[in-house]
């Protein structure tokens, strides 16, 4: 029995501004199946919480059920987490969301936990601009019951049995745009370079981030003929743009060509530099955004990179106008005020 | 960079670390596994195989291997496996009876060649072994009364027990060798004229070196050339010390003498050395076992005169130095000016260095000597100019140490063996390799896997009001068999080789994502230096190579840097195609006799 990981970490690993090595951020040993999609977008978490220079006690893990859902034991092993039923890691992130905004959440959740049961929460977070970056792992089935047809598989797609799926795929990131996501992004597991600054970034914006990732599940999913496989999505993957994120106060010391670069700033002064590949697509223009996923899906592409962001629009809090300290840290000074405060109040009713 | 010949045996050869050091190539992994197992006896035959002698280089051998170990890379603090030691524990607990069945028993058919072997050290032994059951009559010459050459006359007993020195003498002398101990060769023309097939001359590095300062001739009375006495103290011709000694010189043979004479009798014992103590030329454990004897070390003091009063030694005066490096790094020790320093002394021996000598080699025989009065000897062949006779061990290429002459020997065996047969000398016979894999199942591999956090377990020495009232009494008791099993854990199977065949990659980067020292890079190639620069993790160690595969489907290659690989077999575990198997892979040394 040879299942546990070693304790030795490569002697010369680069430390991050905290002082933590990569390994700082890992979890517990995956249990998913060998050269599943999910483990190397935890991996991608890791590194892109390492390269934050990010406190792990600042972080809140959330997730449904799945194999998706699972990974949050394999990332972050030093931060909060709540592995809620299935689907419901929205409703679960709101309720925690509102009591401490302090946090950092990182939702996970598969097709099957967002795109079928958990559709009807994950479309009210989307609306109310949770301040969350919400990972689907998205491989087109329920993974962890053995791989049977989710509802973002492909019209067409070949399952492993060999059925072909009728029904027309629910394009997550699509719905997220029509909803108003202010962060949609999509990407590959297979693709770090991609995935590690769209995640940093995700983390960075101050409102509901989407990034849809898709993820083969190399068990159920992986065969010919299906649209979520490892060689499909190579063969017909488009990046928008590179992206490259610029934290603040850093100086940006690329060279990026005039014509096709686009910087967009974010609230807490980094900049996203995107070197666009697409053309006819402005990642501020929701409408670009629209056609350009549209046109990738007739022409059988996918897109992925950064399709979509809005910094200005109010999250959750912003609308509700909430208290600004988390609850845990008010004191009784501040919950109960005293019968002074009551009577401005009622004065104001009358 | 160009794909990685995993073909050629050598690439996996280096990463055993270990056995690419050990100059026998004995593979230590192997045995490490099998005194694991609690197979004392096969762990000792794996290594009577390659180094002849487990049971005294348990104790004595210079380990090459140590500092070589990976696990010593892994972090600060981290140590080598302690592979000597274990080789020990194989030994102490070896079975006589199994032993005696695995090894070949004469008498051997003969093979009608006669060789002749000068000097019965180590060398010479292994020469002896390898050759005796090919069918060779072998005949041994040595001035002293017994075999092993300087692991008897030299090497202290409480350091190596005259019985496991016995033994492994007598495993090689009964294989049918015809021994003429008590036999100085005083011409080598009179061996030659006995019409051998073949002389191999095993006469060490004999003479040690003298200090020719004032008071040396008025004080000779007590002044000792360090190998001749501790060889008189071997051969019981000496058995006291005066009170205050003073042991010259830096090296193992210092730490020997000065050791053995807290056992004769001296009570202030001093090794003065001229350089510092960080350079001296003895091993680390050498020095911690000097001190632990409460034996100061004395550095940077240049000798300037024994000093006789009286007719008798009474002291020494050394002069005060400094080392200063000049640009190159190169040390010279340069007088601090200060008082000479006066150490008395009733006996001081003089430990200094070794030189080879060979006033019983005929000039004229065509056997021809180069620079330093050296013989000219073949590095790979080690055949002198005269075609059969041949060279091994400190006579060779100067003094070294017991595994280098074992090494050597086997060489000169294969090329004995092959000039009687009249082939090619250079045309070498190759070493048996082989690859396996070691899947057993789900997470389940033919060795453990599993990497301990241990830290290198220490050996017990003896109390020492008790081994210091008696020369003969061992020091070191070696590791008892549960401590033997823990730090044979400790190893982390170089040998089981991570294999990559790059047409069942798919990219998924899940072996990237587990690999615990972040090995493993999919990246574009480039030139290795380049290359290096732009891995998972830093690759700045440039003695280790770069595995690199060939084109995978994204135009990227794998490239793994060997360097920290800690062979726990997770990518394996982790790729779902088993493009990554981890493979056993062995490698024996080729000994006389395997075809070439
Ligand atoms: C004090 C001391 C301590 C050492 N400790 C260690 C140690 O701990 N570990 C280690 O690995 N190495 C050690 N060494 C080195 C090691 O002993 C030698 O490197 C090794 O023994 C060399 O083997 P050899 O077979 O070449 O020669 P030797 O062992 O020197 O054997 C040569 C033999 O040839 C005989 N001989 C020489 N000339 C003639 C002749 N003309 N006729 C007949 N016989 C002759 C000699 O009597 C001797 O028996 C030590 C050396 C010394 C001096
Ligand atoms: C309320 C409820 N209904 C159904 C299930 C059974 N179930 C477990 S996981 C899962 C689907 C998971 O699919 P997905 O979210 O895509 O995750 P994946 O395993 O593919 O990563 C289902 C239906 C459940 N656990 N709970
Ligand atoms: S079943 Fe699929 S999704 Fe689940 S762990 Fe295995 S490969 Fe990953
Ligand atoms: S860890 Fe074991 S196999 Fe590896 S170099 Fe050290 S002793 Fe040899
Ligand atoms: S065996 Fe594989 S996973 Fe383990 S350290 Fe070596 S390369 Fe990494
Ligand atoms: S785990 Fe296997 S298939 Fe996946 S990248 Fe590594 S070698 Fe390739
Ligand atoms: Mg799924």
């Amino acid at each position: 029995m040879s299942y546990v990981k070693p304790a030795f970490r490569h002697p010369e690993l680069p430390r991050n501004e905290l002082g933590y090595t990569k390994h700082d951020y890992e979890g517990g040993l995956s249990t998913l199946c060998a050269g599943c999609g999910h483990d190397s977008i935890s991996a991608a978490i890791v590194q892109a919480c390492f390269e934050m220079n990010i406190e792990p006690h600042k972080v809140a893990k959330m997730s449904g059920i799945g194999c998706s859902s699972k990974t949050p034991a394999y990332y972050l092993g030093h931060s909060h987490g709540f592995n809620s039923v299935h689907g419901r890691m929205p409703s679960v992130t709101t309720g925690a969301y509102l009591a401490n905004r302090d946090l950092i959440y990182l939702g996970v959740s598969g097709d099957g936990d967002t795109a079928s049961i958990g559709m009807g929460q994950f479309v009210h977070a989307v609306r109310r601009n949770l301040n969350m970056v919400y990972i689907v792992m998205n491989n087109g089935c329920y993974g962890l019951t053995k791989g049977q047809d989710s509802a973002t598989a492909d019209v067409g797609s070949v399952s492993k049995a060999g059925s072909v799926n009728p029904f027309d795929a629910i394009d997550l990131a699509g719905l997220a745009l029509e909803l108003g996501g202010t962060f949609v992004a999509q990407s590959f597991s297979g693709d770090k370079h991609q995935l590690v600054p769209l995640l940093k970034a995700a983390m960075h914006h101050k409102g509901f981030s989407f990034i849809n990732v898709l993820s083969p599940c190399v068990t159920f999913n992986n065969n010919a003929g299906s649209t979520k496989s490892y060689d499909w999505v190579r063969d017909h993957m488009e990046a928008t743009a590179t992206i490259d994120l610029v934290p603040l106060r850093t100086e940006i010391t690329t060279a990026y060509d005039d014509g096709a670069h686009q910087s967009v700033e974010l609230h807490d002064g980094s900049t996203i530099v995107l070197e666009k590949l697409a053309h006819d697509w402005n990642p501020r223009d929701r409408n670009s955004a629209v056609r350009a996923l549209h046109a990738a899906r007739d022409e059988g592409r996918i897109l992925t990179g950064l399709l979509y962001m809005d910094e200005d629009r109010p999250n959750l809090h912003e609308i509700l106008h909430t208290t600004s300290e988390p609850l845990n840290k008010l004191t009784h000074v501040d919950l109960i005020p005293g019968a002074s405060a009551l009577e401005k109040i009622n004065a104001g009713l009358r | 960079m160009e794909p990685t010949k995993t073909s050629n045996p050598e690439y996996y050869h280096k990463v055993v670390d270990c056995q690419y050091a050990c100059p026998a190539h004995t593979p230590v992994p192997e045995y490490i596994r099998l005194i694991a197992a609690g197979k004392y006896t096969e762990a000792y035959i794996v290594n009577w195989e390659s180094n002849v002698f487990p049971g005294v280089l348990g104790r004595t051998c210079d380990r090459p291997c140590e500092p070589a170990c990976r696990r010593g890379r892994l972090e600060d603090k981290e140590e080598p496996v302690a592979i000597c030691r274990l080789k020990r524990v194989s030994a102490d607990n070896r079975d006589e009876d199994l032993f005696q069945e695995y090894i070949p028993q004469g008498p051997f058919p003969k093979n009608g060649k006669r060789v002749a072997l000068i000097g019965g050290g180590p060398a010479s032994l292994t020469v002896a072994r390898d050759l005796a059951p090919l069918g060779y009559e072998i005949d041994l010459y040595d001035e002293q009364p017994a075999g092993g050459g300087m692991m008897r006359t030299q090497i202290p007993s409480f350091r190596l027990p005259e019985q496991v020195l016995n033994d492994e003498v007598g495993y090689i002398l009964n294989m049918g060798i015809t021994t003429h101990f008590n036999h100085y060769v005083s011409s080598l023309q009179s061996v030659l004229d006995k019409n051998y097939d073949a002389v191999f001359v095993g006469t060490g590095a004999p003479r040690g070196r003298n200090l020719e300062i004032p008071g040396r001739e008025e004080g000779a009375a007590n002044i000792h050339i360090g190998i001749e006495w501790l060889q008189s103290v071997a051969f019981e011709h000496i058995h006291s010390i005066g009170t205050n000694v003073i042991v010259l010189g830096g090296g193992n043979t210092a730490m020997d003498c000065c050791r053995t004479s807290r056992r004769l009798g001296g009570s202030n014992v001093k090794v003065v050395v001229r350089s510092p103590f960080a350079e001296m030329k003895a091993s680390p454990w050498e020095k911690e076992d000097a001190l632990a004897e409460d034996i100061p070390i004395i550095d940077n003091h240049v000798p300037l005169e024994f000093v006789v009063k009286g007719g008798k030694l009474v002291g020494m005066l050394f002069d005060r130095v400094a080392p200063v490096y000049d640009e190159q790094g190169k040390r010279k020790l340069v007088s601090t000016g200060e008082e000479p320093v006066f150490i008395e002394a009733d006996d001081v021996i003089i430990a200094i260095g070794q030189e080879n000598t060979f006033p019983w080699i005929e000039r004229d025989l065509g056997l021809e000597f180069g620079k330093w009065d050296m013989p000219v000897v073949d590095a790979i062949t080690y055949q002198s100019t005269l075609k059969h006779v041949f060279f091994g061990g400190d006579a060779a290429f100067g003094p070294a140490n017991i595994i280098t002459a074992v090494a050597q020997a086997h060489q000169a065996a294969i090329s004995i063996d092959l000039f009687c047969q009249g082939k090619p000398l250079h045309v070498r016979p190759h070493p048996m390799t082989n690859l396996v894999s070691a899947k057993m199942g789900i997470h389940e591999w033919s060795y453990d896997s599993m990497v301990t956090v241990d830290d290198r377990f220490k050996v017990p020495h003896a109390d020492k009001s008790i081994s210091l009232k008696d020369r003969k009494v061992e020091v070191e008791l070696g590791f008892d068999t549960h401590t033997g099993f823990l730090e044979a854990e400790r190893c982390l199977n170089c040998d089981v080789q991570t294999v990559f065949t790059e047409n069942r990659c798919i990219e998924c980067d899940a072996c990237v994502d587990i690999c615990p020292t972040s090995c493993i890079t999919f990246t574009m190639n480039g030139p290795e230096e380049e290359l290096r620069t732009r891995l998972t993790a830093p690759a700045t160690n440039t003695h280790q190579d770069l595995l690199v595969s060939d084109l995978l489907k994204t135009g990227r290659v794998m490239v793994k840097d060997e360097d920290v690989c800690l062979h726990c077999g997770l990518c394996a575990e982790r790729c779902p195609t088993s493009a990554w198997d981890m493979q056993l892979f062995s490698y024996y040394s080729p000994k006389a006799g395997a075809a070439s």
